[in-house]
């Protein structure tokens, strides 16, 4: 394996895993039906027992 | 010895771990008797009677308690286990004011050589390590076992998992502290910065977290909150990454199974790479992660507002773990380590930027609608302030991380002071904020014994803070310019021994800085030792004076 192939290699492979990384927590951020569930979270610290 | 009921019986753990202590002492004693160097000797000695006292511990623990293991709810509510958690907090005061104390010895040190007293206990060499030890792993670390303790009970609304083992995990930690610490000053060292302790030591310590993995685990499976909190992901991944970093940097051989000394398995540039993996993570994981967890509870607690956004801080969680562990290589710039490994890591700490400051501006963000309590509560502005520190000391690091900029800046006291601002401004004070939070709620106290002395506490520190970023921005930037100027033949302009003579009134500021924080840390400690103690400062009693009208109250 040649230097230049390594590297393509890693450098493809790496963009589209942390491109996937990234899309997949962003969906599961900001997909609408988690929103009230977040919003709830949000409130935790504040909540007194 | 008075009659205990029948029903009261040792449990499996108080056996087991007695035992095990039993057989850890007597192992000890035989190491120390047959030890091939003075310092692990003296160390056994130190781990078998630890071990005696655990198990004095146990027993006494045993004669006190009543005959039921402690109840999971009391009225409904659950019985949370505060014990271990105030423990810290004292433990991370009285080291913290150690390991500031050492460490203006070291700047004085650097400031007049023969501070050092021509001992080898008090040389440079061996009292660096005890004040970076004392500072990160002793008070940081203290500090992030405690609150972690604190709110992942809190916010999983479940008593601490384990009876014995939390009390493990925080005795067995600062024991691992002492062993360390003592090592330094008597010269054992494997040289690997951060990661200074020897074999022994380290084994203690793997044994120590996997406990606290356990313990941490063992809450959230408990959990009656069915979401799990953000702080608590980042106090997983703070647990989990430092395992693996703290294992893998530390494989090393022994060169007697009977003595102090090992050598590491990797060598060379590889072991190089391996360290500032390591190093790195622990700056990312140790003093960023935890602490960040330390911002998403207790910044909202004491503003008494949500998070701004609970999304942004699931982005912020995922970018940041899986940037942060790429960013080691910028140890290593213009060394024999590969380029484009040092390339590889610029590029992760330039892009670190994005959630780092996605995370200052959410906890900054978290005030808003609150921003008048700046004025009134000095807790919170402790907390505030830390934050502007994190934005300006992670738009520092990758700005230095970049080679040019890299070239300038490595191995000058510019990297001290991008440490301090960080270190001072953002991790000591949210740990102080939080601490400033903990001790009242932890030992009942309606507040504080004084705001007034948490104010002298911010101001003190804050102008030590600034006078040792601003001389040692100054000194290593002047010191990276000396080193690099050429005269018109092409030879070098100084050399070394004048850039370091250029250096000395720098130190002197910088010394003086560090007393100022330094003092802070005993106003500090003295309001926390009064509050516990139950009294309340005079300042809040005038208003009592009997009056016809109501008093008002004032606004805190």
């Amino acid at each position: 394996m040649t230097y230049e192939s390594a590297a393509a290699f890693a450098q493809t492979s790496g963009l589209l895993y942390f491109v996937g990384i990234f899309a997949a927590v962003s969906l599961y951020a900001f997909w609408p039906r988690n929103r009230s569930r977040f919003d709830a979270a949000a409130h935790i610290p504040l909540i007194e027992d | 010895m008075a009659a205990t009921p029948t029903s009261k019986y040792m449990t499996e753990g108080e056996v087991g771990l007695g035992l095990a202590l039993l057989v850890g002492a007597f192992l000890c004693a035989l190491a120390s008797a047959r030890a091939v160097d003075a310092p692990f000797s003296v160390h056994m000695a130190v781990f078998a009677l630890a071990a005696v006292a655990g198990i004095a511990a146990i027993l006494k623990r045993y004669e006190e308690r009543p005959a039921e293991a402690a109840p999971q709810q009391i009225d409904g509510k659950p019985n949370y286990n505060l014990g271990p958690v105030k423990f810290t907090v004292i433990a991370a005061m009285a080291w913290g004011i150690a390991g500031f104390l050492v460490g203006c010895t070291i700047a004085f040190q650097l400031w007049a050589p023969s501070l050092n007293l021509g001992l080898e206990y008090t040389t440079f060499g061996r009292l660096r390590p005890l004040h970076t030890s004392a500072v990160i792993f002793a008070f940081g670390g203290n500090v992030l076992i405690g609150t972690s303790m604190y709110v992942v009970q809190r916010t999983c609304r479940a008593r601490l998992a384990g009876d014995l083992a939390p009390w493990f995990v925080v005795l067995g930690y600062n024991l691992f502290i002492v062993i360390a610490g003592t090592g330094y000053l008597m010269g054992v060292t494997q040289s690997k910065e951060y990661a200074e302790p020897e074999w022994y030591a380290d084994l203690w310590l793997t044994i120590v977290w996997v406990a606290y993995l356990l313990v941490f685990l063992g809450t959230l499976w408990k959990r009656k909150e069915p979401h799990i909190f953000v702080a608590n992901w980042f106090y997983l991944a703070f647990i989990v990454t430092i395992a693996m970093l703290h294992i893998v940097n530390n494989l090393a051989m022994p060169v007697s199974f009977l003595g102090s000394k090992s050598y590491p398995m990797f060598a060379g540039v590889q072991d190089a790479l391996i360290q500032w993996w390591y190093g790195h993570n622990a700056v990312g994981f140790f003093l960023t992660a935890g602490f960040l967890a330390i911002m998403y509870y207790f910044v909202p607690k004491r503003a008494e507002r949500p998070i701004y956004s609970y999304r942004l801080s699931i982005i912020h969680f995922w970018a940041l773990i899986f940037m942060y562990i790429w960013a080691g290589p910028h140890h290593l710039h213009y060394t024999a380590l590969p380029d484009w490994a040092q390339t590889l890591g610029m590029t992760f700490s330039i892009m670190l930027w994005m959630p780092s400051w996605g995370g200052m501006i959410n906890g900054l963000m978290t005030l808003s609608g609150a921003w008048d309590k700046l004025r009134t509560d000095p807790v919170l502005r402790f907390m505030v302030v830390s934050l502007a520190f994190y934005g300006m000391a992670t738009f520092e690091g990758p700005l230095m991380a970049i080679k040019a900029v890299n070239g300038l800046s490595h191995y000058t006291d510019w990297t001290i002071g991008h440490v301090h601002s960080g270190a001072l401004g953002w991790v000591a004070y949210v740990s102080f904020g939080a601490i400033y939070c903990l001790v009242p709620w932890l030992w009942n106290r309606r507040e504080l014994y004084s705001l007034k002395l948490v104010e002298w506490h911010f101001w003190v520190s804050t102008l030590g803070i600034v006078l040792y970023i601003t001389s040692m921005w100054v000194a290593g930037i002047m010191q990276g310019l000396m080193w690099r100027a050429y005269n018109a033949l092409g030879f070098l302009e100084y050399s070394f021994v004048e850039t370091v003579e250029a250096m000395q009134p720098y130190y002197l500021v910088r010394a003086l800085g560090g007393v100022l924080f330094l003092i802070g840390a005993l106003i500090m400690a003295y309001n926390l030792a009064m509050t516990i103690a139950g009294k309340t400062a005079v300042e809040r009693e005038p208003e009592a004076t009997p009056t016809a009208e109501p008093a008002l109250v004032p606004a805190e």
